[in-house]
């Protein structure tokens, strides 16, 4: 029973985690390697809001989320457009700016464990006999929340379906006047506001280390690779598969071995079914 | 001529999605034929050629190479075996000079078995065999023209080129696609006779072209695919004669100006 | 900025690399000296490296540079003719490292053992482990090399395997510090001149093709994944090798192996000194390295440093140093009316 609980609740937040990056590589088809870096940069951001300047909980979130917004947008002018189309040198300049952010942030002796942000709200209930804090069920809510307005957003409004249209082909996107630049701006934007959003809900959850930069990034690529590079139903799914597996060693072999987890899902999936669970790349075949 | 087909292609069907691109492809191809492959745009050819070869992999059906199914064998493997492929669209190696671009078919392990084109069983050094295939497909004698960058060279030599790269491999089958396009009329001339020698060593060919005439000059086998179905099939007068191919063609002029020869 | 007459650049090779060209090279003297004397700068002077520069610390540098200068030539090999962009060298280093480690602290094996054990050893293990990736496109090459180092690290530490994050202590060093440096020094010439005399053999030119035209090269009846491993047994060889040495260097194995430097440092080289051409790489190790060092005691500032050269570099696509220099070298540019 708990596994079903933490298992859940595991996987909303790999989904949470993953889905910035599906969002930009889906559209756009740049691999943002700067992911894990905007979440714990946004829970910095955070953190100075309401610990060092005293503003409210809510409304240091919102800034960030604006801040990080712009900085994904600034990102994308300024760095990654100059690269598009060149997948190696995409990866190169935004994996270099997200170590730069990382490392930046570890010398700027943000390490320790006096960095966290707190719950939403306190206290715990019991499901099926299992505590489960407040914080954590939030995430569950919000989690299915946020999935259920991107959805809607992608498949109901003007914005969200040119930025559909432009992750199905974009040459077509083009020719209809859809601005893929523009459109692969937003895309950013969003998918740097997606990353702080998972760093406001999840960071609360324990510290605020440099580590959980690097390790959200794995996590959440695993989940886009297991669900398919542009799939976002793909990564749901493959959140829940991750995620449950991670729960399910953490039970029957140790709470080690949950990075292992996401490295065989990446090669098994590599192995067996490159293009992922629901991959809408056939990578090699239809090429000729 | 009792002999065994080289090559036995049943039931190919390829779908992309909702679009049926081959259906139910059917036919054989003896040794020592030239069977063209002809048809209006999009009707399949290059697909077809991508699924024998392994490029592609068929929604259904099975492809027997000298009786060895080769239907879900890797495009390496098939062309190992000894079935090549030119590209419609030409893939040289245009950083390297021509003769280069022959150095790398002559690395592969079917060269080094085969020794290929005019080997004999054993692989000499690699830059004198390709000058020597090129020489042989049709570039100048003792000329710069092989030292030429690919990119330099014009589309006939580049076809030629393409040619020269499945004959490094000493083939039993090679499947052109549209060698004849987008070359001169001189070039076209010159093209047959390097076709009919093929021939004449023993390779069998498929040839995939939309410059009728020329084709049915060399072609003792026709066969004709609209939206990805296999029409009619038969020597180049009987396919010219059905008015189903026509229809089918509606009225192309390259048609009128064959049935004004025929 | 159109003026009256438009003009344009053009660049024509030097008379004397024309004349250089082939065989033509031995007709004088000039021309001779033409070709080899950047070789042979480059070869005594890192020689004579050691014995110029002046104390413990820049020996140590020196050793230092050679291993990165060691990953280096691997990521430009790897990226630039084959297109495999390999984001983490530290996985080699890692596991060449550990594998030397083990062999001469456990089975009590000499370096003069260890070293070329685990460097054929750990090219094997490597190249297995990254085989999954190879039929399939670059970008998933990258993320799995990105990944390695990085769940490598943690797993020796969270399974407290391998010395765990105390590592694995009592390695012997070299000899002596001479045997030390001139090993390095020789293995990265041995492997820059090998490297680049083999790009511009048969296989060398199949490399080429695997990555310009991979579908040209399927149809001439070869397998590109296998291509592809030779080349990434290759790289890996030379990574190990670095790591294997850098153990008995520093006498300790542990997760610093795996660390972010040796994925990073040997890219920004690689685009400071000039992609493509091999030498570039290590120059540009040359030049990062002794600063690398001194700006070791600001931290993981140094890594933050890399990486926004490496942006830089990657964004404004500069040619890098080697590049612009053998072009000034071999060729010269006017303008010319339109």
């Amino acid at each position: 029973m708990d596994i079903l609980v933490y298992g859940t609740i595991n996987s909303v937040a790999l989904a949470l985690m993953a889905l910035g990056f599906a969002l930009v590589y889906g559209i756009s088809r740049v691999p943002n390697f700067a992911h894990g870096a905007i979440y714990v940069l946004s829970g910095f951001i955070t953190w100075t809001f309401l610990r060092s300047l005293g503003l409210n909980y809510a409304l240091s979130i919102l800034v960030t989320l604006i801040l990080i917004g712009g900085l994904g947008a600034l990102l994308y002018q300024f760095v990654l457009i100059r690269v598009r189309g060149m997948a190696i040198s995409e990866i190169i300049a935004s994996y270099a700016i997200g170590l730069a952010i990382l490392e930046g942030l570890r010398w700027g002796g943000f390490k320790g464990m006096s960095y966290t942000l707190p719950a939403f709200v306190e206290g715990s209930v019991m499901i099926g006999g299992i505590p489960v804090d407040f914080q954590r069920m939030v995430v569950v809510g919000l989690g299915a929340l946020i999935v259920l307005s991107l959805w809607f957003f992608t498949h109901y409004t003007r914005i969200g379906l040119a930025l559909r249209g432009m992750a199905q082909d974009e040459r077509a996107a083009l020719m209809l006047g859809i601005d893929s630049d523009l459109m692969a701006l937003v895309a950013m934007a969003i998918g740097a506001m997606l990353a702080g959003l998972a760093g406001a809900l999840l960071l609360p959850l324990g510290n605020i280390v440099v580590e959980s930069g690097y390790n959200v990034l794995i996590l959440a690529i695993a989940v886009c690779i297991v669900g398919g590079l542009g799939s976002w139903m793909g990564a749901v799914m493959a959140a829940f598969l991750i995620g449950f597996a991670q729960i399910l060693t953490v039970v029957y072999l140790g709470s080690h071995y949950q990075m292992v987890v996401a490295l065989l899902a990446i090669i098994f999936t590599l192995i067996l079914k490159p293009s992922g669970l629901f991959g809408m790349q056939k990578e090699l075949e239809e090429r000729v | 001529m009792s002999e065994q087909p080289i090559l036995e292609v049943r039931e190919v069907t390829k779908t992309f999605g909702g679009i049926l691109a081959l259906n139910r492809v059917s036919f054989d191809v003896y040794p020592g034929d030239i069977l063209g492959i002809i048809g209006p745009n999009g009707s399949g050819k290059t697909t077809l050629v991508n699924c024998i070869t392994g490029f592609v992999k068929m929604t259904s059906g099975r492809v027997r190479f000298r009786s060895r199914d080769i239907s879900r064998k890797p495009a390496h493997r098939i062309a190992d075996m000894g079935v090549t492929r030119t590209f419609q669209i030409m893939r040289p190696y245009y950083s390297l000079p021509a003769y280069k671009n022959l150095v790398i078919p002559l690395f592969s392990p079917r060269a080094k078995r085969t020794g290929g084109w005019r080997g004999g069983g054993k692989l000499g050094d690699r830059n004198t065999v390709g000058i020597d295939i090129l020489e042989e497909i049709g570039f100048e004698r003792d000329s710069f023209v092989p030292y030429k960058m690919a990119s330099s060279l014009p589309t006939g030599y580049l076809k030629r080129l393409e040619l020269a790269r499945c004959l490094a491999l000493k083939p039993d089958l090679i499947l052109c696609d549209e060698v004849f396009s987008g070359l001169s009329m001189s070039e076209i001339a010159s093209m047959v006779p390097l076709i009919e020698r093929l021939q004449m060593d023993g390779i069998t060919l498929i040839m995939i072209e939309h410059r009728l005439r020329e084709l049915f000059r060399v072609a003792n086998r026709v066969m004709v695919l609209n939206f990805g179905a296999k029409l009619v099939e038969g020597t180049p007068e009987e396919v010219m004669a059905d008015p189903s191919v026509k229809e089918a063609y509606f009225g192309s002029e390259e048609v009128e100006e064959v049935m004004t020869y025929a | 900025m159109t003026t009256n007459e438009q003009r344009r650049r053009e660049r024509l090779d030097r008379g004397i690399k024309v004349r250089s060209d082939g065989l033509y090279a031995l007709m004088s003297w000039r021309e001779l000296a033409y070709l080899t004397v950047p070789r042979l700068v480059l070869i005594v002077g890192m020689l004579i490296l050691p014995l110029v520069m002046p104390g413990m610390y820049w020996q140590r540098v020196i050793t230092i540079v050679c291993i990165y200068a060691l990953l280096a030539i691997s990521f430009d090999f790897l990226a630039h003719y084959l297109g495999l962009v390999c984001l983490g060298g530290a996985f080699f280093v890692g596991t060449g490292g550990y594998i030397a480690a083990i062999l001469n602290a456990s089975l009590g094996l000499p370096p003069l053992v260890t070293v070329p054990v685990a460097t054929l050893l750990g090219a094997m293990i490597c190249t297995l482990l990254l085989l999954p990736c190879l039929p399939l496109r670059g970008v998933y090459f990258a993320i799995v090399t990105l990944m390695y180092p990085l769940v490598l690290a943690r797993i020796i530490e969270a399974l407290d395997i391998l010395g765990g994050t105390d590592g694995i202590m009592g390695v012997d060093s070299f000899a002596n510090r001479w045997v030390e440096q001139y090993t390095v020094i020789a293995v990265v010439l041995l492997f820059l001149f090998g490297v680049r005399r083999l790009v511009n053999l048969d296989l060398g030119l199949v490399f080429r093709a695997v990555m310009d035209n991979d579908q040209a090269v399927r149809a001439s009846g070869m397998n590109i994944s296998f291509y592809k491993a030779i080349a990434v047994v290759i790289a890996a060889a030379m990574g190990c090798l670095g790591g294997a040495c850098l153990v008995h260097i520093y006498m300790w194995a542990g997760i610093s192996l795996f660390a972010l430097d040796f994925s990073i440092l040997p890219i920004a080289a690689t685009v400071i000194g000039g992609a493509g051409t091999l030498v570039g790489p290590v120059l540009g190790c040359i030049i990062l390295v002794p600063i690398s060092e001194l700006l070791r005691e600001f931290g993981t500032l140094r890594i933050v440093f890399y990486s926004l050269i490496l942006v830089g570099f990657v964004v404004f696509r500069s040619e890098g140093i080697m590049v612009y220099g053998e072009r000034k070298y071999h060729q010269f540019q006017r303008w010319v009316k339109v």
